[in-house]
C-alpha cells in the first residue's frame, strides 16, 4: 500500500464481474468509485466495496447509452481516477433483437457505442495527464460472429477493435489500455446455464486476473482462462464455408 | 441435480435454487416445500441437501459493515470464512472461533454452531453471534439476537438450517498481533497420557490431539497433543513481517484416488512416521503460520477425493467427561482391533454447548473418518452404541448414517423443544433436509 491511495473508477457496479474487480482493487488498498445506471441497485455492492477498501465507495449515476451526459459526469467526479474499468454491457436476447430493432440497438449501444465514447473521453484526460490505465471488458464472443448471439458479438468485436486502436494511439503517452476477454463466467447473467467447468471462471478469478493484468504484469490483451485463447484460435481458423453451416 | 456433502456419501437428487438477494430467498421459500439452505457444501453428510429443493446461499456474499473500533463485522450468510480471514488478518483481527476448514460459509458456521480448537475455553461460534437475519419458512424476515426473538435465536444456532435460511450474521473479531501461532507439541504414549496432556493444557488458548487410531495394546491411543496461542509481536524473529501475504497456491487432488491406497498398512506406516517426527519435535515452542495451523487440510483442494469414488464418512462424537476415559478406550479398541484405517483421528476437549441443538457438551470429542464400506458402517454402529451408553451424541454436521434412535437419545434434552418451535414457526413439513427426514426431526 502506498501513502496516497490510488483510485479506480468502476463502470458497471451492479455486475458480478464488476464487484469482483472492485474487490481485487480494494484488497490491494485502492479507493473505488462506482458508476451504475441505477444507484439504488448498486448500493449493496457499494457497501461491500467500501467495507473492504476501508474508504467510502461513492456511487455515481450514469446511463452508458446517453453519451450526451458523459462530459458533465466526468466533470463532476471528485478526482481523475488512476484506472478506469468498464464492465458495462448487455447480453440481451438474440431472437428478440432479430425481431425488435430497438432491442438490437440497445445491445449495440450498451456494449460498444457507450463504452467506446466514455473511455475516449477519459483517454483525452489521461493523455493530458500522461498517466492512467483504461480497462475494457470485452468478450470472446467478439472474436467471431455466431448465429446464437451476433448482435452482442458484433458489438463486442467493435469494442475490442476500439480498444486495440486506442492502445495503439496512446502507446506513446504512457496511458495503458487493457482488453479483457473473460470467456464463460459464473454470474447472475449465466445462472442456470450448463457451462463446461474447464472453460468457466468464477467472478473472483476474473477480478484478480484483471487487477494483475492492469496493475502488475501489464498485459495488453488477456483471456482470463488461457485455454480460451486456444479455443478461439480454433474457432477463428474454421473456413467460412464450413463455419456458416455449424451450430455453435 | 445430484447433491452430496463433503464426504460424497450419500447422494440425493434435489432441485437447486440460487437466490441473488434476501428478497429472492423469501420469494423462493414461499413457493418451495421440503427445502433447506446450503452454504459451501462442507457438511459431510446429508445436512445441506433439501428433500425437494436446496437453496444455495453462495450469491449472498457481501460484507455489510465493519467497525474498526470494536471489530464488529456484519456479513451476508454466503460469505466464506476464507473471505473473512483475507479481510481480517491483515487488519490484525481474527474470528473468535474457526472450524477445521476455512471453506465454510458464515451461515453454515451458525447453523452447525461450529467449534474450534478453543471450544473448552471460548465455546462455539454461536456464542459470538450478536444477531442474525433469518428468512422464516413463509419467507418473512426476522432479526434475532439473544434478546430479540431469543427462542428462535437459540434454536437456529446449531439448528442445522431447520428453522429457516440464515441471511446474515453480526459478530465481533478479536485482536491479534501477528498472523502466527506459537505451537508446542506433547508426545503422549497412550490414551491416559493424551487425556492428561489435554487437561493439563486446559488453559492453552487452543489445543487438539492427533491420535494414532491403529496403535494397539499398551500404545492404544498414543497421540501428539498440539497446544497453541496467537503469537505476540515480540515472539517473531527480527525482520519477520507480522502479517505476511498468504500464498494462494494450493495442491489439488485431480481425480478420485483408487480406494485401495488407503488401507490399514499404508495408514499405519504413515501414522508411525508422523508420530515419530512429532515426538522428535516435542517440548519446544515453534512458530507456525495461523492458516496451516488451523486448516491443515485446506492446503490440498479436493482432499475428500483421496478416499475414492465411494466417498467417506466422518464420525464425530461428544462424550461427557465422567464417562470419557472408558468410552474412548472402548472406541479406539474397536477401531484398532478391526484395523479399520481412519486416516484422521482427532481428540479434543469441549466445553458446554450454546445453542439448543448444539453438538458440544462438557467432555471430550473424538472425530474419525473412514472410506465408505460395509465393514466401516457396521463398525460405526458399534461405536454409536458405546457413545449412547456413555450419554454422548454425534455431530450432525458430520453425520451421514446414524440411526434415528441414536440421534433421539443423544439430543433427548433438546429435541421436544426444537420440534415444538419448528411447529410454531411453520418449519415442520416445509423445511426438510435429507438429514432431518432420516433422523425424523
Amino acid at each position: 500500500m502506498t501513502d496516497k491511495p490510488k483510485t479506480m473508477l468502476l463502470i458497471g457496479a451492479t455486475s458480478d464481474i464488476g464487484l469482483a474487480v472492485a474487490r481485487a482493487y480494494a484488497a490491494a488498498g485502492w479507493r473505488v468509485l462506482v458508476v451504475a445506471r441505477d444507484p439504488a441497485a448498486a448500493a449493496r455492492n457499494a457497501g461491500d466495496i467500501a467495507t473492504r477498501s476501508g474508504a467510502p465507495a461513492a456511487v455515481f449515476a450514469l446511463d452508458v447509452t446517453a453519451p450526451g451526459t458523459f462530459a458533465a459526469f466526468a466533470a463532476a467526479l471528485p478526482v481523475l481516477p488512476d484506472t478506469i474499468v468498464c464492465v458495462a454491457g448487455l447480453l440481451g436476447d438474440q431472437a428478440r433483437a432479430e425481431a425488435e430493432p430497438d432491442h438490437a440497438a440497445a445491445i449495440l449501444r450498451t456494449n460498444f457505442e457507450g463504452p467506446a465514447l466514455l473511455l475516449d473521453l477519459f483517454a483525452r484526460h489521461f493523455a493530458a495527464r500522461g498517466s492512467g490505465t483504461l480497462v475494457g471488458v470485452s468478450s470472446v464472443a467478439g472474436d467471431r460472429g455466431r448465429a446464437s448471439n451476433y448482435f452482442y458479438g458484433s458489438a463486442k468485436a467493435g469494442f475490442s477493435a476500439y480498444l486495440s486502436g486506442l492502445r495503439n494511439r496512446l502507446a506513446g503517452v504512457k496511458v495503458r489500455v487493457v482488453t479483457v476477454k473473460p470467456g464463460f463466467v459464473r454470474t447472475r447473467m449465466t445462472k442456470g446455464l450448463k457451462l463446461p467447468n474447464l472453460l468457466t471462471a468464477e467472478p473472483a478469478e476474473v477480478g484478480r486476473a484483471i487487477y494483475r493484468a492492469a496493475e502488475v504484469s501489464h498485459h495488453d490483451v488477456i483471456y482470463v482462462r488461457p485455454v480460451w485463447r486456444l479455443v478461439m484460435a480454433i474457432i477463428c481458423a474454421i473456413p467460412e464455408p464450413i463455419f456458416k453451416r455449424l451450430r455453435l | 441435480m445430484q447433491l452430496t456433502g463433503w464426504g460424497r456419501y450419500p447422494r440425493h437428487e434435489s432441485a437447486v435454487l440460487e437466490p441473488d438477494d434476501f428478497d429472492e430467498v423469501g420469494r423462493l421459500q414461499r413457493e418451495a416445500a421440503g427445502f433447506v439452505a446450503r452454504g459451501n457444501g462442507r457438511a459431510y453428510g446429508d445436512a445441506a441437501i433439501g428433500v425437494g429443493s436446496t437453496l444455495l446461499t453462495r450469491r449472498l456474499d457481501r460484507i455489510i459493515s465493519f467497525d474498526p473500533a470494536t471489530g464488529r463485522l456484519a456479513v451476508e450468510a454466503g460469505v466464506l470464512l476464507a473471505d473473512i480471514l483475507a479481510f481480517a488478518v491483515p487488519r490484525g483481527l481474527f474470528p473468535p472461533v474457526v472450524p477445521g476448514t476455512k471453506f465454510v460459509s458464515v451461515g453454515g458456521m451458525v447453523a452447525a454452531d461450529v467449534h474450534g480448537k478453543n471450544h473448552h475455553v471460548d465455546g462455539g461460534f454461536g456464542r459470538y453471534v450478536e444477531a442474525f437475519d433469518l428468512a422464516l419458512p413463509d419467507g418473512s424476515r426476522l432479526t434475532c439476537s439473544a434478546r430479540d426473538n431469543g427462542e428462535v435465536f437459540r434454536a437456529t444456532v446449531g439448528g442445522m438450517g431447520l428453522t429457516g435460511t440464515i441471511l446474515s450474521a453480526t459478530f465481533r473479531l478479536r485482536r491479534i498481533e501477528t498472523a502466527f501461532m506459537r505451537q508446542r507439541t506433547i508426545a503422549a504414549d497412550n490414551l491416559d497420557a493424551a487425556m492428561a496432556a489435554l487437561e493439563a493444557a486446559a488453559d492453552a488458548a487452543y489445543s487438539v490431539a492427533w491420535i494414532d487410531s491403529l496403535a494397539r495394546g499398551a500404545g492404544l491411543g498414543r497421540a501428539l497433543v498440539f497446544c497453541a496461542e496467537h503469537a505476540g509481536a515480540a515472539a517473531l524473529p527480527r525482520g519477520t513481517p507480522a502479517f505476511p501475504n498468504p500464498r494462494r497456491r494450493r495442491l489439488t487432488v485431480p481425480v478420485d484416488m483408487p480406494s485401495f491406497i488407503l488401507n490399514r498398512y499404508s495408514v499405519a506406516a504413515f501414522n508411525d512416521l508422523y508420530f515419530r517426527r512429532g515426538a522428535a519435535k516435542a517440548g519446544r515452542d515453534v512458530l507456525v503460520a495461523c492458516e496451516p495451523y488451523f486448516f491443515p487440510l485446506d492446503a490440498m483442494a479436493g482432499w475428500n477425493r483421496i478416499y475414492g469414488a465411494r466417498g467417506f464418512v466422518q464420525h464425530q462424537s461428544a462424550i461427557p467427561k465422567p464417562a470419557s476415559r472408558a468410552a474412548l478406550g472402548e472406541i479406539l479398541d474397536c477401531v484398532s482391533r478391526l484395523g479399520a484405517p481412519s486416516f484422521l483421528a482427532v481428540l479434543k476437549l469441549l466445553g458446554p454447548g450454546d445453542g439448543l441443538m448444539s453438538f458440544p457438551l462438557e467432555g471430550y470429542t473424538l472425530a474419525l473418518d473412514f472410506p465408505v464400506s460395509k465393514g466401516a458402517l457396521a463398525l460405526l454402529d458399534d461405536i454409536d452404541a458405546i457413545v449412547v451408553a456413555a450419554g454422548g451424541r454425534l455431530y450432525l454436521a458430520k453425520d451421514a448414517r446414524q440411526a434415528p434412535a441414536t440421534f433421539a437419545q443423544g439430543y433427548a434434552h433438546a429435541l421436544p423443544q426444537f420440534r415444538e418451535l419448528r411447529r410454531a414457526i411453520g418449519a415442520a413439513g416445509r423445511i426438510e433436509s435429507q438429514l432431518s427426514r432420516r433422523l425424523r426431526i
